[in-house]
């Protein structure tokens, strides 16, 4: 089916999304808001100590306080083998994510849950985990990535043995693997360059810091049929993970999902919900569980911080010739960093002959990482974003002038393999040139930045339904948990396609067991692919709709044509017909063949990749070595904007995102390896405050195989952001910070070295 | 152990209940009284997500103990609209998709209820930095503040 | 499971009792905004919470012998709209109003702030500079205590079990004379300060320094009053050579750790950075140049 852009009357407005009068209201239902008759309330028993064995575990006081009813430790569940699964937002090895839900044998970072309790109150449940006793026998530890590396540091794992080198290591070792993409001949590249930059550049960890902690309910009936209302971003990742980890089968678990109060990511695991399910199947009692904050911060996400280096070879005229990028991304306690993706993005915008890309996967005693936002796409462009404009300005080229230059385009063949095809990074970087701020001058002191990214987005498996009620109302049901206004987006495209207004679509979220399988919200996927499922069933539905007419009217439904909301007679041949509203076939679908309704199920392939361009103008504090965010432009190729004012919200949230990233957020951590910052008081995302209006300008090069030409547009925002950051203060001071976060003493440090009065 | 006895008023409607020193009257209106509009983001007063109205000032609800509402005044975000009417400031943060995930939501629109009724026309940087202490990870607070500002001129009766 | 009592007792000597009275740690609450926090985390395990609220007077504030009287437990939004304060003593408002958030404004209180004994506390410096006085009640009755003797260490005070804070006396300002504080922190809300500094000054009619009391806090184990940085100030206009002085000698005072809001080099940078500047604003203020606090 195709649209015809100027037609659209749904798409491209901004309706009030169906969820939103409950959410100013305080009604809608989070992850911990449910409860349940009988509940009772579970604790996580968590390791002070980064690295320790467990020599053992003493329960048997707790169970003695009354109103206790259940402790659960690793003894609890399955011990199961390593095997590699793609549920979530990138790869996980189910023996992993059991070990991390709960330690086996040795807590592997501090904050690492080593017994779970289950007990009438909070106030209980607190007081049993003081009376659990546990005996550890302390071992060295390693935090930083490439303390991880040496050859002496202490081993996470006995049975970790790097992957993808030669010859085949034999003593065990902290890096899981090695990453190497290439491309052409970079010797030869660097050879024949005339100018050079290199740097180093190092990212901290940074949380995804969703404001609603993990929460969940879990009910583990006597006949293994169970229930998990919990806020995730994939209610049948859930469903899937805590099966296999408490082996169980998978559709006897029907997992409801809550409004999400943010993920980025960071719910595309299970932390609780197995711990839950397990104490409910103990203590013959509905379980809920909740983190709080520090919790989060010890023992959830977040992403990978890094240590990188990027040579950059150019000839004179700006054509880049050579780039080499290493990355070394810590992966947390288990391995799965985003090193893959973060070797693929950081060039990825670019046409350049020669590349080499080597990346390490490291496990340190810090909490696993999970995703974030276009993951490891944002460190690896940090990098590149920084050598670029440390490029143009030794070249003396204008630092858009200079992408463009080298920018990719359609048949742009990356260094990880594809081919680039209908993609918009030059109209991105065109829209960024004509904008108002980067034409407008800087006052003395500002200095100004500008940084791209890319993204590659995904499809996948996805469902969505659409049912009309016997008054001709429809109703959408989508698998895909609605972290930013999805509910809204599908609405629309089913309206669109159904001809009626938005408000006449209500879009729910269905539980895993009233819509098919669909993969987690990530990889900004939600309004490509499960859109797509919906545009379809919707599609399915016009043709019902038509045959119905057809039959109302006794013609062919070929002869029918489906227009505002109602069948028309295809042409004068067909008849003299009325046409026939949605409303009034509804009113005799039980007459012409029962119930309308449809589910579609896809696997969506062909989500085109997205581009951006932020730039950024600061004022720097030379004397406390504060930044401040003067004024702040995210252009980006949206491919279609379904519901333009979530689109730009996206745009937003991603940018301030990534400023919070560039300037204040890390992981602190003291020499025992504890968190030292395990809150939003010393953890600082930004604040109201912290950030002017942030102006974000869409570009529309379409998608050609989404049915409205959307591209995901939640994930690249966030990767431009930090470069763009350290760009305007290379531009303000002069200097060149290659660490993150630019904060105010590393700043301050930065122009005291530089001053020579350090 | 023995609880309190708690006599107030919520929303208008006096209200009584138990609970034990140790509880918050974040966890009092959670737990005790089902008003799970306010939030716990943080349990230590550094996100707003819990934000009340209590006898006129803003507070965050869990760095107030339950026992201490005894004979106050507290409007929670369930009490901002008026039935099925919408408070202007809940209208404008749907008409300008001020939420993204929505569970900072009751707390923004609790804060910024508090500061209308006590700055009926702020300037933007007032409007930031009365909200700083309402963490939004979704939104960049872009939309947020137009919404607060939008709201603010319809309250006064400003054409747009 | 150990029982924790409160109680709201409605004079001070009821207050007095229950505190001399608890057989474990008792904690005063005024704002609760650290103690909740405390409380939560399961850092402190009192006994008792004695609710100090319902005490007549400790909630507002009054002028009295030209000076001001400040309830201890009157929450910040309270402080910020007293138009008396903001005119006599807008460093001390200033220093109040930035601490937290405005919900946090709602209950914050002087007394709080003091007595969580926090080096970081962002009113106390401010106090410090003011020269306030606590008027302090317990079981031997109550006595006026120079805020400087309150904190003795990160998180203690000089005072007795029994004894509490009822309101803090600002004296009366003679002419040209007013107050500034700013405090370093790394966002534009929400920090904790990484360093703070409090200077109160009275100058002549030629704007010649002739009284000066400066404060610096986040660097050192409690809030100092640095006596040095004072006669830096005391007898000069705030010309290069004595705002260089005034800087030399805050650093000289800091006596920092490195943390995770700051290193010790950063400190004791900023503090003779933010010494300059504050002396510029209270100069300006007690100048009549600029009236009123600054965002």
């Amino acid at each position: 089916m195709n649209y015809v852009p100027s037609d659209l009357k749904v798409v491209g407005t901004r309706p009030i999304r169906p969820d939103g009068v409950d959410k100013v209201t305080g009604r809608a239902m989070f992850g911990a808001d449910m409860v349940m008759p009988g509940m009772l309330w579970g604790k996580v028993l968590r390791s002070p100590h980064a690295h320790a064995r467990i020599v053992s575990i003493d329960a048997s006081k707790a169970l003695k306080l009354p109103g206790v009813r259940a402790v659960v430790t690793a003894d609890d569940f399955p011990n199961i083998a390593s095997e590699e699964a793609f549920v979530g937002e990138g790869p996980m090895n189910f023996r992993d994510l059991s070990r991390n839900c709960m330690a086996r044998g040795k807590a592997l970072y501090e904050g690492h849950a080593v017994a779970a309790v289950a007990a009438a109150s909070q106030a209980i449940a607190d007081r049993a985990l003081e009376l659990i006793d546990v005996k550890y026998q302390v071992l060295p530890h390693v935090i930083d990535v490439e303390a991880a590396m040496a050859d002496d540091a202490p081993i996470l794992h006995d049975d970790l043995f790097t992957a993808n080198v030669e010859p085949t290591p034999t003593k065990p070792s902290n890096i899981a693997k090695r990453v190497y993409f290439h491309k052409g001949d970079i010797e030869a590249g660097f050879k024949d360059a005339e100018v050079i930059v290199e740097g180093r550049y190092t990212t901290e960890p940074v949380h995804q810091a969703y404001i609603e902690p993990h929460a969940c309910l879990c009910s583990y009936g006597a006949d293994g049929q169970s229930t998990i209302f919990s806020s995730s971003q994939g209610q049948f990742m859930v469903r899937a993970y805590v099966a296999k980890l408490l082996g169980m089968e998978i559709a006897n678990i029907r997992a409801m999902p809550a409004e999400i109060g943010g993920g980025f990511g960071g719910k595309t695991l299970v932390y609780l919900e197995p711990l839950a399910l397990a104490l409910s199947k103990k203590s013959g009692r509905p379980v809920k569980m909740q983190m709080t904050r520090e919790e989060v911060f010890r023992a959830s996400g977040p992403t990978s911080g890094a240590a990188m280096e990027v040579k950059l070879g150019a000839k004179k005229d700006g054509t880049i010739v050579a780039a080499r990028h290493v990355l070394k991304y810590q992966a947390g306690a288990f391995p799965g960093s985003p090193i893959q993706p973060g070797c693929m993005c950081g060039f990825a915008m670019y046409d350049i002959p020669n590349v080499e890309v080597i990346g390490y996967d490291v496990v340190s005693n810090r909490p696993k990482v999970a995703a974030y936002r276009a993951p490891g796409a944002p460190i690896s462009s940090f990098a590149v974003e920084s050598a670029m404009d440390d490029l143009a300005r030794k070249l003396g080229k204008d630092p858009i002038a200079l992408r463009e230059q080298n920018g990719a385009r359609n048949g742009t063949k990356t260094h990880y393999g594809p081919t680039h095809q209908n993609i918009g990074y030059l109209a991105t970087l065109e829209a960024a040139k004509s904008s108002a701020h980067w034409k407008s001058p800087l006052k003395p002191g500002q200095g100004r930045g500008i940084a791209t990214g890319f993204w590659f987005n995904i499809g996948g498996e996805s469902c969505a339904s659409v049912h009309v009620a016997e008054d001709g109302s429809v109703s959408a049901v989508s698998g895909s948990p609605d972290i930013g206004g999805s509910r809204a987006s599908i609405g629309m495209m089913v309206a669109e396609v159904l001809q009626i207004p938005a408000e006449r679509v209500r879009t729910i979220v269905g539980d895993t067991s009233s819509i098919g399988f669909t993969h987690v919200t990530g990889g900004s996927r939600v309004t490509f692919a499960t859109g797509m499922a919906a545009t379809q069933a919707a599609e399915k539905v016009v043709e019902q709709l038509k045959a119905r007419a057809a039959m109302i009217w006794e013609i062919t439904p070929d002869a029918v044509d489906w227009r505002d909301g109602a069948a028309h007679p295809a042409g004068t041949n067909a008849g003299a017909f009325e046409p026939l509203p949605l409303a009034a076939i509804a009113l005799k679908a039980a007459r012409t063949g029962g119930p309308i309704t449809s589910e579609m199920s896809v696997n969506a392939q062909g989500a085109g990749p997205g581009f951006g361009a932020h730039i950024c103008d600061v004022e720097v504090d030379k004397e406390t070595g504060q930044v401040t965010i003067i004024r702040y432009t995210a252009v980006q190729d949206v491919g279609r904007a379904i519901h333009p004012s979530y689109v730009e919200g996206q745009i937003q949230g991603g940018a301030a995102q990534g400023i919070g990233w560039a300037l204040n957020e890390e992981y602190i951590y003291d020499k025992n390896g504890k968190m030292d910052n395990p809150g939003f008081l010393d953890y600082r995302c930004p604040v109201a405050s912290d950030l002017p209006l942030i102006e974000a300008i869409m570009v529309e090069v379409p998608n050609p195989r989404h049915p409205f030409g959307a591209r995901g547009v939640g994930e690249v925002p966030i990767v431009p952001p930090m470069a763009a950051v350290a760009n305007a203060i290379r531009d303000a001071i002069g200097l060149r910070m290659g660490s993150l976060p630019m904060s105010p003493p590393k700043v301050r440090k930065a122009l005291d070295v530089a001053n020579g009065d350090d | 152990m023995s609880k309190h006895h708690v006599t107030t008023t919520i929303n208008g409607e006096p209200s009584e209940f138990l609970c034990e020193t140790q509880q918050t009257l974040l966890d009092t209106l959670r737990d005790v009284l089902g008003l799970t509009g306010s939030k716990e983001g943080c349990a230590s007063g550094d996100c707003g997500a819990c934000s009340v109205i209590m006898d006129g000032k803003l507070v965050c609800s869990c760095l107030v103990l339950g026992v201490e509402a005894e004979g106050k005044t507290i409007t929670t975000v369930e009490g901002i609209a008026s039935g099925d009417h919408l408070h202007p400031v809940q209208q404008k943060f749907l008409e300008h998709a001020a939420l993204q995930c929505g569970f900072c939501t009751p707390g923004f629109i609790v804060a910024t209820k508090a500061l209308l009724d006590e700055n009926p026309n702020p300037t933007e940087t007032e409007a930031r930095y009365w909200l700083a202490g309402n963490l939004c990870r979704c939104t960049g607070y872009d939309k947020i503040i137009r919404a607060v500002m939008d709201a603010a001129a319809e309250m006064r009766g400003v054409a747009r | 499971m150990p029982t924790l009592n409160y109680a709201a007792p409605s004079t001070v000597d009821e207050a007095v009792k229950l505190l001399a009275g608890a057989s474990g740690l008792a904690k005063v609450l005024a704002g609760g905004t650290d103690l909740l926090v405390q409380l939560r985390s399961g850092r402190l395990k009192p006994e008792l919470i004695v609710d100090t609220k319902k005490i007549p007077g400790i909630l507002s504030i009054r002028e009295e012998a030209g000076g001001f009287v400040v309830g201890a437990a009157t929450p910040g939004a309270v402080v910020e709209a007293h138009a008396g304060l903001n005119k006599a003593w807008p460093g001390v408002v200033e220093a109040l109003d930035l601490i937290g958030s405005t919900q946090i404004q709602g209950r914050c209180s002087l007394a709080g702030n003091l007595c969580n004994a926090s080096p970081a506390a962002d009113s106390v410096p401010a106090l410090f500079a003011a020269g306030a006085i606590a008027v302090v009640v317990g079981s031997k009755g109550r006595r006026e205590v120079p805020v400087e003797q309150i904190p003795t260490a990160p998180g203690r005070t000089s005072l007795a079990k029994d004894e509490f804070i009822l309101e803090f006396k600002l004296p009366p300002r003679p002419a040209r004379s007013s107050d500034a504080y700013l405090r370093f922190i790394p966002r534009t809300e929400m920090d904790i300060a990484v360093v703070g500094c409090g200077i109160s000054v009275t100058l002549d009619d030629k704007g010649v320094c002739t009284a000066a009391r400066v404060s610096l806090g986040a660097v050192a184990p409690t809030v100092l009053l640095v006596k040095a940085a004072a006669d830096a100030l005391i007898g000069h206009t705030l010309d290069a050579d004595t705002l260089a002085k005034l800087d030399a000698a805050a650093r000289a005072a800091c006596k920092p750790i490195n943390d995770k809001r700051g290193t010790i080099e950063y400190r004791t940078k900023v503090a003779g950075v933010l010494a300059r500047r504050v002396a510029a604003i209270a100069f300006d203020r007690a100048m009549g140049k600029t009236q009123g606090k600054t965002h």
